[in-house]
């Protein structure tokens, strides 16, 4: 895939907070806070920094892989796919009906292209990652394995059995993303189950932490990842801290846990609509 | 008194290590075939494979849900991962893990459960799993295996790395009767009918197939022939089986080292109750935790021996 600008990517992002909010509004549910904020995140990734083929196979042999473990994020997730060439941008309309591959959290029992493991049941994504990631080392395979975890993610115990283990057994072809915007569902971490200090906890954990402070900024998320995999390979596993906002991209929802697992109104919908301008032609 | 046992042996041994020497081989046979285990690596007898293979082998500690989530990612990279721990351990302390990232996503994980049941002896009720089965049986997509003896549990181990699919393998403990032979071909779903008889079924699994065995003996001697098939694949069932011999003897007897509620007796309910309606009498735990003490002992207390089945074989016989 040829580099795009950042101007490029940019307008990808206007085109993927368009389709998030148009799906979970034709279907009256689904989270659209969380990807409005990752947005750039994985523009950058998809667009940008992964070594991938389109022409999606399981194993993933050869080439950087993600893995979702924040599932409820599956419509930024899908749209990003699409517009990156997985599956047909038009199948976004099905997304969460009855009989679609495009299941409310992501799964691959419908065999969608891009998803490797079902999430949505929080707290797994990063042991799987790890699996990934020592497969990869056993064939001798210098690709690297990606993978994006809420912070609300990480009161799941299962979290820190992965982020003991990464370290103690160096998987160093890992490069991990926290989704850091300080809000879950009943309100903001802080006041929910105060995560502390990550950084220090991860520090703690043996893990090689890179803080990539904009991560609304696509100059800012393209710099950090691209740091993040300068810092592979070096015995310790790695992992940024994304600060984002929730609900980036439109000003009624940014910044609360209000729109976590909400979908907007008509009404809403055209309000957030006309702050993000169709680039790439809707779905 | 001695009785005119249709099936003998010589040597006793563990099933565990049936499984231990069966992964070693399955290893030396595929170079896909990885480990895991949660810090139960002698308890597991995986030792030989991880000596042999340090490179494919990986220590956990204890963490049992990170456990199957890695081996779900290696399966994804087109490894063959056994993971191994307690039964209890691997089945009730991560349902989630096993049901998302395993069952549900398809993957090539061999979930290895050794210490299964009551037999597991005096460590108590904590460790001795009696819903394991049950559990498994329900999630879409797994194949459950509970083979009886050393040599079954080798030749299943070796059978499931052949076979795409998640499987839960379910082994245990104690020292036991080497009563089917070192060659036997092992056939995912296929049950075992291994005495003919008349009168009554006996379906049983694991351990309780040696006990099978044994009262088929003591109901000879009162002129009563059972037929006694092994059940060593819970799911998926074989019902042209069971209803086969259930249509010959007209009425049955389950026996597991499990939960009543939820186990083989369960499934053998189901087939019967839709094709033909027959007598079915349980051996099995009746909604109660296991204990601390040995397990002949146990197996005594709670019912499961050859002298349980005896008498549950004389009460399905009644009610024909």
């Amino acid at each position: 895939m040829k580099k795009q600008s950042i101007e490029q990517l940019q307008k990808t992002c206007t085109q993927l907070r368009r389709d998030v909010l148009r799906m979970v509004h034709a279907v009256q549910s689904g989270h659209p806070g969380a990807p409005l904020g990752c947005a750039e995140f994985f523009v950058a990734l998809y667009f940008d920094q992964l070594r991938h083929n389109p022409d999606f196979k399981m194993d993933g042999k050869g080439e950087d892989i993600f893995f979702l473990s924040n599932g409820h994020l599956s419509a930024g997730w899908y749209s990003v796919l699409a517009r990156s060439g997985y599956f047909p941008v038009s199948e976004l309309k099905t997304f969460r009906k009855l009989n679609s591959r495009l299941q409310g959290h992501p799964a691959t029992h419908e065999h969608l292209p891009g998803i490797r493991i079902a999430s949505g049941s929080l707290g797994q994504g990063l042991s799987v990652a790890l699996g990934a990631a020592q497969a990869k080392k056993i064939d001798q395979d210098d690709k690297l394995v990606y993978i994006l975890m809420g912070d609300g993610e990480l009161q799941e115990g299962q979290v820190w059995e992965a982020a003991m283990y990464a370290a103690h057994h160096k998987v160093d072809n890992l490069i991990a993303t926290v989704d850091y915007n300080g809000q879950q569902i009943d309100g903001p971490t802080k006041k929910i189950m105060d995560l502390m200090n990550l950084k220090a906890k991860w520090e703690a954990f043996g893990w090689e932490v890179n803080e990539i402070k904009e991560g609304n900024d696509m100059k800012s998320v393209l710099e950090g990842l691209e740091k993040a995999k300068a810092l592979t390979g070096k015995g310790k596993p790695v992992l940024n801290l994304l600060y984002t906002e929730m609900g980036y991209g439109v000003d009624f929802m940014v910044g609360t846990h209000k729109w976590h697992g909400s979908p907007p109104n008509d009404e809403q919908l055209a309000q957030a609509l006309g702050q993000l301008e169709e680039t790439l032609g809707d779905y | 008194m001695s009785l005119d046992l249709k099936f003998t042996y010589t040597e006793k041994k563990d099933t565990r290590s049936g499984f231990g020497d069966g992964f070693l081989e399955a290893g030396r046979k595929n170079p896909n075939v990885v480990g895991l285990c949660a810090d139960l690596i002698g308890s597991l007898k995986m030792g030989d494979f991880q000596k042999e293979f340090p490179d494919r082998f990986f220590q956990t500690g204890i963490a049992e849900a990170n456990m199957i989530g890695i081996s779900a990612g290696l399966a994804i990279g087109g490894k063959i991962p056994f993971a191994g721990t307690f039964a209890n351990f691997a089945t009730g302390r991560v349902y989630d893990q096993i049901r998302q990232s395993v069952a549900y996503s398809d993957k090539n994980v061999k979930i290895c459960a050794s210490h299964a049941g009551l037999t597991l002896g005096e460590d108590g009720a904590t460790h001795q799993i009696l819903e394991d089965l049950g559990m498994m049986k329900m999630l879409p997509h797994m194949t459950v295996i509970n083979p009886c003896d050393y040599n079954q549990t080798k030749a299943a181990t070796l059978a499931i790395a052949e076979y795409e699919g998640p499987v839960y393998l379910r082994f245990g403990r104690p020292s036991w009767p080497i009563f089917t032979p070192a060659d036997q071909k092992f056939e995912i779903g296929k049950a075992w009918k291994m005495i003919d008889g008349k009168d009554v079924t006996i379906f049983a699994t694991g351990h309780l197939v040696w006990e099978a065995v044994v009262a088929e003996a003591m109901l000879r001697e009162e002129g009563i022939h059972a037929e006694v098939i092994n059940i060593h694949t819970i799911k998926p069932l074989d019902e042209a089986a069971i209803l086969e011999s259930v249509k010959k003897t007209g009425c049955a007897v389950s026996a597991e080292e499990h939960q009543i509620n939820g186990g083989l007796g369960d499934s053998i309910a189901q087939v019967l109750s839709r094709h033909h309606p027959s007598p079915l009498e349980y051996v099995g735990v009746n909604d109660s935790f296991g204990e601390s003490g040995t397990p002949t002992e146990l197996l005594e207390k709670y019912g499961l021996n050859a002298e349980n089945i005896v008498k549950a074989a004389k009460r399905a016989l009644a009610r024909k």
